[in-house]
């Protein structure tokens, strides 16, 4: 059992990080700086997930550890920046409905929530796994859904929706560990789409109006265009 | 009872003995990481000696507490030594003097009398640094708080000594969500009391944007020299309860005898320069930070440390 109580242990150990890189997310000014931490917390959920797979001799963790690589750490990060140009990536302030310190405090308060809410789950089960992936996986998907909702640009809209995404995995390895691969693919193939429909269309817009700020794109009228 | 005591001292001199030398090589290392070659890792020594053998000048305005505040610098920190774990695992005689809030307690004693000693000498930069080391400081405060709170509720103590044989040696506790987030709170929290790279420059001598730096700029002679060695004792101590009792307590003396405390000595300094390379790769990867940005990284910090602690209280923590 000395093998399965390490496995745990990194699993823990990856828990404690995804949450902070959730908080990164929520923290950082630039859009490279997002999607930095949206790359180093699904490699993180990657290594947990194939680690549970070990703990829990389940080949469709592996599947799901290698799918997650592949998509989210290499994939998503390479079409964004070959859809986007550089300065994009670079410019240091991007909009945001709620200023960083607030976003933070509300990122705790969902992070608390998050934990009240699976305590009596929690409470009920001697798994570990379960009892540490359960509420930081939550935590992970309201804090992305927050991130969706006060982001005011359309790329790190995007990241928060994958955010959301990699916080229901993280939950989910821990209490569906024989979650058919055919529901993974489908997801991992989605995810892509998703990333190259909107980053196209972010693209186009950027090219044409030279912003992507989802706030001043309500303005847009057919009679006059913002770019004349 | 005298053995513990003995080591006890033996801790004061290390910390005292090593803690220039600590400062060298954090130097040294970021100047060759700059590919520069950097002043030898004995410089601290030397500018401690060089400054000891000066005249001393304190201006004819200055009260008191200006001549007070460098003995209380030098001597908060060995107060401090003598409560924390520095070379052995076991507490030594008077480790149940006092927990970790009183070590925050002696080490915020020594930042309010710097910070008046500033005010004091009314060199026009000393008051807008030392407004400035508050600023940085009642914002720091609420992390060490929650460090603190969450400390207790996990190892049921705050003394140094227990925290670390509860917490740290069992591993499964080691990897947990709590551990991991209350480290990196904790690491925040020394980069801005330390007056590091994202806060504060520590290599920087532009007036304007000192921070840390400009409390000591009206000392001269002894009370520059024993300013000097108290902060680098300070930041040493600091590096000790990260290392000795929140991340890797392996190493210290674990036995009573005198020949393992000696081993311990080697250990330790090698932990603590790990601690450094550590350090300087943070410092050179990160840009010093606007003033008003400060609020956010110690936010940051805060925010981390209370999910630590919210995540130790409920189950699976």
């Amino acid at each position: 059992m000395v093998s399965n109580s390490i496995s745990e242990a990194l699993n823990t150990l990856c828990a404690g990080l995804i949450l902070i890189s959730a908080f990164g997310m929520v923290a950082t000014r630039q859009v490279q700086g997002v999607l930095r931490f949206f790359v180093v917390q699904s490699f993180l959920l990657a290594v947990s997930s194939g680690v549970l797979g070990f703990n829990r001799n389940s080949v469709h963790l592996w599947t799901l550890a290698a799918i997650t690589i592949v998509t989210k750490v290499i994939a998503i990060p390479w079409v964004l920046r070959r859809l986007l140009p550089g300065d994009y990536y670079e410019r240091r302030e991007i909009a945001q409905a709620v200023n960083i310190p607030a976003s933070l405090l509300l990122a705790l308060l969902l992070t608390i929530l998050s934990e009240f809410l699976v305590a009596p789950i929690a409470a009920a089960t001697n798994d570990t796994v379960i009892r540490v992936n359960l509420p930081i996986g939550l935590a992970g998907v309201l804090i992305g859904a927050y991130s969706l909702m006060a982001r005011r640009e359309a790329i790190p809209q995007l990241i928060g929706i994958l955010a959301m995404e990699n916080g229901a995995f993280f939950a989910g390895i821990a209490i569906a560990p024989e979650l058919p691969i055919i529901a993974e693919l489908a997801v991992a193939v989605d995810v892509v789409l998703i990333v190259v429909v909107v980053g196209l269309l972010t693209r186009t817009i950027h090219k044409t109006l030279g912003t992507t700020e989802a706030a001043s794109l309500s303005k847009l009228k057919e009679e006059t265009p913002l770019w004349r | 009872m005298i053995q513990t005591a003995l080591y006890n001292l033996l801790q004061i001199l290390f910390v005292l003995a090593f803690a220039p030398l600590y400062a060298g090589v954090l130097a040294r290392l970021k100047e060759i990481i700059q590919s520069k070659r950097g002043p030898s890792i004995l410089q601290p020594y030397r500018d401690i000696f060089k400054l000891f053998h000066k005249d001393e000048f304190v201006s004819e305005q200055a009260t008191w507490i200006f001549r007070v505040t460098p003995y209380l610098v030098f001597v908060t920190p060995i107060f401090v030594t003598i409560l924390i774990p520095v070379l052995t695992d076991y507490p030594l005689a008077f480790a149940f003097m006092g927990d970790m809030l009183a070590g925050g307690f002696f080490l915020g004693i020594a930042g309010f009398f710097a910070a008046l000693a500033a005010v004091d000498a009314a060199n026009p930069y000393g008051p807008m640094g030392a407004s400035r080391t508050r600023m940085v400081g009642f914002l720091a405060e609420p992390v060490f708080m929650i460090v603190f709170f969450t400390v207790s509720f996990v190892a049921q103590s705050t003394i140094p000594y227990i925290v670390q044989q509860r917490w740290v040696i069992n591993i499964g506790a080691f990897f947990s969500p709590a551990h991991i987030l209350l480290l990196i709170a904790f690491l925040m929290l020394i980069l801005a009391e330390g007056g590091r790279i994202p806060v504060d420059n520590p290599s920087g001598h532009f007036e304007l944007a000192m921070i840390d730096e400009s409390k000591g700029l009206e000392y001269s002679g002894r009370g520059a020299a024993l300013m000097k060695w108290g902060g680098q004792m300070k930041f040493l101590v600091l590096a000790c309860i990260f290392l000795n009792v929140l991340v890797a307590p392996w190493g210290l003396a674990h036995g009573t005898g005198i020949a393992a405390v000696v081993v311990a000595v080697p250990a330790i300094l090698f932990k603590v320069l790990l601690f450094a390379m550590l350090l300087v790769a943070i410092e050179t990867s990160l840009a010093k930070l606007r003033l008003f940005r400060i609020s956010e990284f110690l936010g940051a910090a805060f925010i981390i440390s209370v999910a630590a602690m919210v995540t130790s209280i409920f189950p699976g923590g």
